[in-house]
């Protein structure tokens, strides 16, 4: 379980986060959503250490990740898995190579046991027989895969997930998105989504933050999204004439 | 005065939070392989031109028959090992290698490639800079040798080919008034530059921000800065160490 609290972010005089306070449930996908620009995925980094908030911290399973010094930073990042927006693969590197790197840096695995779960991990998300093409030869769906792959290789507690299907067909992004559910089941691991796509809140948002403007205006599940009672949430979710056309009646 | 201070909190970076040793070792091999042996090529090219066209306008300019024709070879290795050598090459060094450098950095930066290696819980900077710093300056002496001999057997090539002197001529000129000092002073110069090339275009390259503009601007300013840095420290060491 993740659990911030009093996270506030700015940016030489631009407030970005204000106050923002919540939980994040292990075996659950838990989603920041919002508009662009609204500091969801300045909130994501503030979560995993790559910003540090002006006030508030961030603790994993109790423990003060935004305060803790060097060596519990390194501990707990250890433990965290995460998937970027453009899949972050070192182009440098093969398929197999990127999978397998935070076991060459973290682990002291023999070389073969690294192998097996590098390609353990590759079937996991449905790639097979890519291990050697290098990051430029594979597609935007295949890079989230490996991606995906990458963060899970290390059995992490923590998985973040910042626009997972961005850029990528509907279809696509769905069995990503299913991917990450499965995978956040199947390993009882926390999980944390940044997204603005609608199809993920309905599809695989069983506790979301919605976020407008820096401020943390509503918490639920996609069970109760639709009737939320906050208009700028109601404004995000009917945005378009389909979602509109379904108002009132039950989504999930 | 405020990007000084940057650069001195990231070369501090670079030494904190390290990885293993066979980790380094590793990289730096890789390094070595991309900086040094992709280098030999171009080094021996334009080192063997310099060395050419420093023979033919030397002999250019002795235009009296009072000075001796081994004078010729004497210039050029002069030349060559105080300048040509480890100077004009940091300048071919810094386009090649420290443009390639600020480049890969500010690309790993923009598409999160660094971040991805801090999520980890490794030092970005250290896993990734430490390495290629210490791969130039391991490798750069090298190539400066490699120069000087190239830029030496340039000149021995089109000064005999040319007529312009003979080769006893050429030899007794190389080996004249030799002082020993001259080739200690032009490694200490090379490994300088190699450090000042390499930390500067990698603190260029790591602090970039936005898109594919930047990196090249961020290229641009590590090739410029470098050349800058090496010319400073070219005055100051000469200063110091003649």
């Amino acid at each position: 379980m993740i659990k911030i609290k009093n996270i506030s972010k700015s940016f030489n005089d631009k407030s970005v986060l204000r106050n923002i306070n919540g939980e994040f449930d292990k075996g659950k996908t838990n989603l920041i959503i919002g508009s662009s620009g609204t500091g969801k995925s300045v909130l994501l980094k503030c979560i995993v250490g790559l910003l540090h908030p002006d006030t508030g911290y961030a603790f994993y399973d109790l423990r003060n990740f935004t305060d803790a010094d060097k060596d519990v930073k390194s501990e707990i990042r250890r433990e965290i898995g995460m998937l970027f927006q453009g899949g972050a693969l070192f182009d440098s590197k093969n398929v197999e190579e990127n999978v397998m790197f935070p076991l060459d840096i973290l682990t002291k695995m023999p070389y073969d046991e690294k192998l097996d779960r590098v390609n353990f991990c590759l079937k996991r998300v449905g790639l097979e027989n890519v291990n050697k093409k290098m990051a430029s030869e594979i597609s935007g769906g295949m890079k989230k895969r490996v991606g995906i792959a990458r963060a899970i290789v290390n059995n992490p507690n923590y998985l973040f997930c910042d626009e997972p299907n961005s850029g990528l067909d509907p279809q696509t992004s769905i069995l990503i998105d299913e991917l990450i559910l499965e995978i956040t089941h199947e390993f009882n691991i926390t999980t944390i989504i940044v997204t603005h796509d609608m199809n993920s809140v309905l599809g695989i948002g069983e506790k979301i933050m919605f976020l407008h403007k820096g401020d943390k205006l509503w918490e639920g599940s996609n069970e109760d999204i639709t009737h939320s009672g906050v208009k700028e949430l109601d404004d995000f979710v009917f945005i378009n004439k389909v979602m509109r056309s379904l108002k009132g009646t039950k989504l999930v | 005065m405020k990007e000084f201070g940057r650069y001195m909190i990231f070369l501090g970076s670079l030494v904190v939070r390290r990885e293993t040793f066979i980790t380094y070792y590793r990289l730096v091999v890789d390094e070595c392989m991309q900086i040094g042996v992709k280098s030999i090529s171009l080094f021996v090219l334009v080192s063997t031109f310099m060395g050419a066209v420093t023979t033919v306008q030397t002999a250019f300019n002795l235009v009296t028959p009072l000075v001796p024709r081994y004078v010729i070879s004497q210039v050029v290795r002069e030349m060559t090992v105080l300048e040509l050598a480890p100077t004009i090459m940091a300048i071919i060094f810094a386009g090649k290698i420290g443009s390639s450098m600020a480049g890969g950095l500010g690309t790993m930066r923009i598409t999160e490639q660094i971040d991805a290696l801090e999520v980890m819980g490794i030092n970005s900077s250290s896993y990734l800079v430490l390495p290629k710093i210490v791969a130039s300056m391991l490798m750069y002496p090298l190539l400066v040798i490699v120069a000087g001999v190239c830029s030496i057997i340039g000149g021995y090539l089109v000064g005999t080919l040319t007529g312009i002197l003979t080769p006893t001529e050429y030899i007794m000129g190389i080996r004249s008034i030799f002082n020993d000092y001259t080739i200690t002073f032009a490694l200490i110069k090379s490994v300088v530059f190699a450090f000042l090339i390499a930390s500067i275009s990698c603190f260029k390259g790591y602090y970039t921000q936005g898109g594919a503009l930047e990196v090249g601007i961020a290229s641009t300013e590590a090739v410029t800065s470098s050349v800058i840095a090496v010319l400073l420290a070219d005055y100051f060491l000469a200063n110091l160490l003649l």
